[in-house]
């Protein structure tokens, strides 16, 4: 039996097995993808305190060999449901069951889709969650990019350095992004605003070719786009556990400072929580105090 | 078998002409992805002797990026007789990149 069993190796896992491991608690971390979540699609961090110039890269290994190093356990299986009794829980994944005290759940968030036909085949066709990763793909080619918040702003920002324009599609007219990263936007030539807009219908032969986009008027309009760079905001992923902890109306786990869910001996941490600031260190925040209430729920 | 680094030069005689199926990794060295994926990929080269793994900097070999329509790293593309069978595209577990030869 493990003391305390971590869900997703991002910042806040990890930095919660740190914790738990310096307190002297047996950790097993299960991640069903890659250690550090989604900071390892950030090429730069510039917000962590005392590390003004990090890749998000290396800001994974180095938390993960923290952790490691520290003798927690990681192991790369995808969690598919919790079991809780008043004595132990047990974590089901693909592979097997793993018994525990207590579990921290720190899965993070997905990447929102538009919920368009032949959207995930396209994906890799000009389909992109990722401006970062996939931007130099679109070099002198046109591209749109959707969304309102600071993640499309700063995509639409760094595209319009590579590609011949970016048509910037939005559902209002106002952006909830930064206004001075509008500001910046208005000032290039070859960025395109087209507001009170979503898009509608993707074009597509081999790859992607041309977007319909509708405006609240009624009125829709062909683009041709080579890229198109999806920033629609991000859904928690918590659906396997439902049954075992309450969740809010958008699927976050209800929990306040504490890391406390509704359960007993179940945590929560990062991303998938309730709150009103998802960043780098708040996520590993969560992680220091998650680990905290479940050594001290355990002894 | 070590990942063998492949250019437009050697593409034809390290892929499409190879005799065992080929996994081939294209990738870049500023994705981070493409960085959480390169080890499980040289762990499949070595756990796999009966394949061939080899990998693409999109940076350097732009034309082949460009000839296999690969506009998303990191992308993994398994060849057999120098056909594409297999495709994914972003980070995936270990299991599923073994998963696409299929063998």
């Amino acid at each position: 039996m493990y003391d305390i069993v971590i869900i997703g190796a991002g910042p806040a896992g990890l930095t919660a097995a740190i914790y738990a491991r310096r307190a002297e608690k047996s950790v097993l971390v299960l991640e069903a993808l890659s250690y550090g979540g989604q900071i390892i699609y950030t090429p730069v961090i510039e917000n962590y305190p005392a590390a003004a110039d990090i890749s998000g890269f290396d800001f994974a290994n180095n938390i993960y060999n923290q952790a490691v190093n520290l003798g927690a356990e990681i192991k790369f299986e995808k969690v598919i449901r919790i079991e809780n009794s008043d004595s132990q829980k047990t974590v089901f994944t693909q592979n097997g069951s793993y018994i525990c005290k207590a579990v921290i759940i720190a899965t993070g968030s997905l990447n929102r889709k538009l919920g368009l036909e032949n959207e995930d085949s396209l994906a890799g066709r000009g389909i992109s969650y990722c401006a970062t990763c996939d931007g130099a793909f679109f070099k002198n080619k046109p591209v749109a990019v959707v969304g309102g918040g600071n993640t499309a702003l700063e995509d639409a920002l760094y595209l319009a350095d590579i590609a011949q324009t970016v048509y910037l599609i939005h559902r209002r007219d106002t952006f909830r992004g930064e206004e001075a990263t509008v500001t910046k936007l208005k000032q290039r030539d070859n960025v395109e605003f087209i507001l009170n807009s979503t898009v509608t219908k993707l074009i597509a032969e081999k790859n992607l070719t041309g977007i319909e986009v509708s405006n609240k008027d009624g009125s829709t309009q062909t683009i041709e786009v080579n890229g198109l760079f999806t920033a629609i905001g991000r859904i928690p992923e918590n659906q396997d556990f439902a049954d075992v902890v309450n969740l809010d109306k958008d699927g976050y786990i209800i929990a306040d400072e504490t890391c406390k869910t509704n359960a007993e001996g179940i945590f929560t941490a990062g991303d998938n929580r309730t709150k009103t600031v998802r960043q780098l260190v708040t996520a590993a925040a969560d992680g220091a105090i998650a680990a905290t209430e479940a050594i001290k729920y355990i002894s | 078998m070590a990942v063998i680094k492949v250019t437009t030069d050697n593409f034809e005689k390290e892929v499409l002409n190879s005799d065992v199926t080929v996994l081939a990794d294209f990738n870049a060295d500023w994705c981070g992805p493409c960085r959480m994926l390169k080890p499980i990929v040289e762990e499949i080269a070595s756990e796999n002797p009966n394949i061939k793994v080899v990998s693409i900097n999109i940076d350097d070999e732009d034309e082949l990026a460009d000839e296999y329509n690969v506009a998303s790293i990191p992308c993994v593309v398994v060849f057999k007789n120098g056909v594409e069978v297999q495709r994914s595209i972003g980070f995936r577990p270990k299991n599923a990149i073994v998963d696409l030869l299929g063998e």
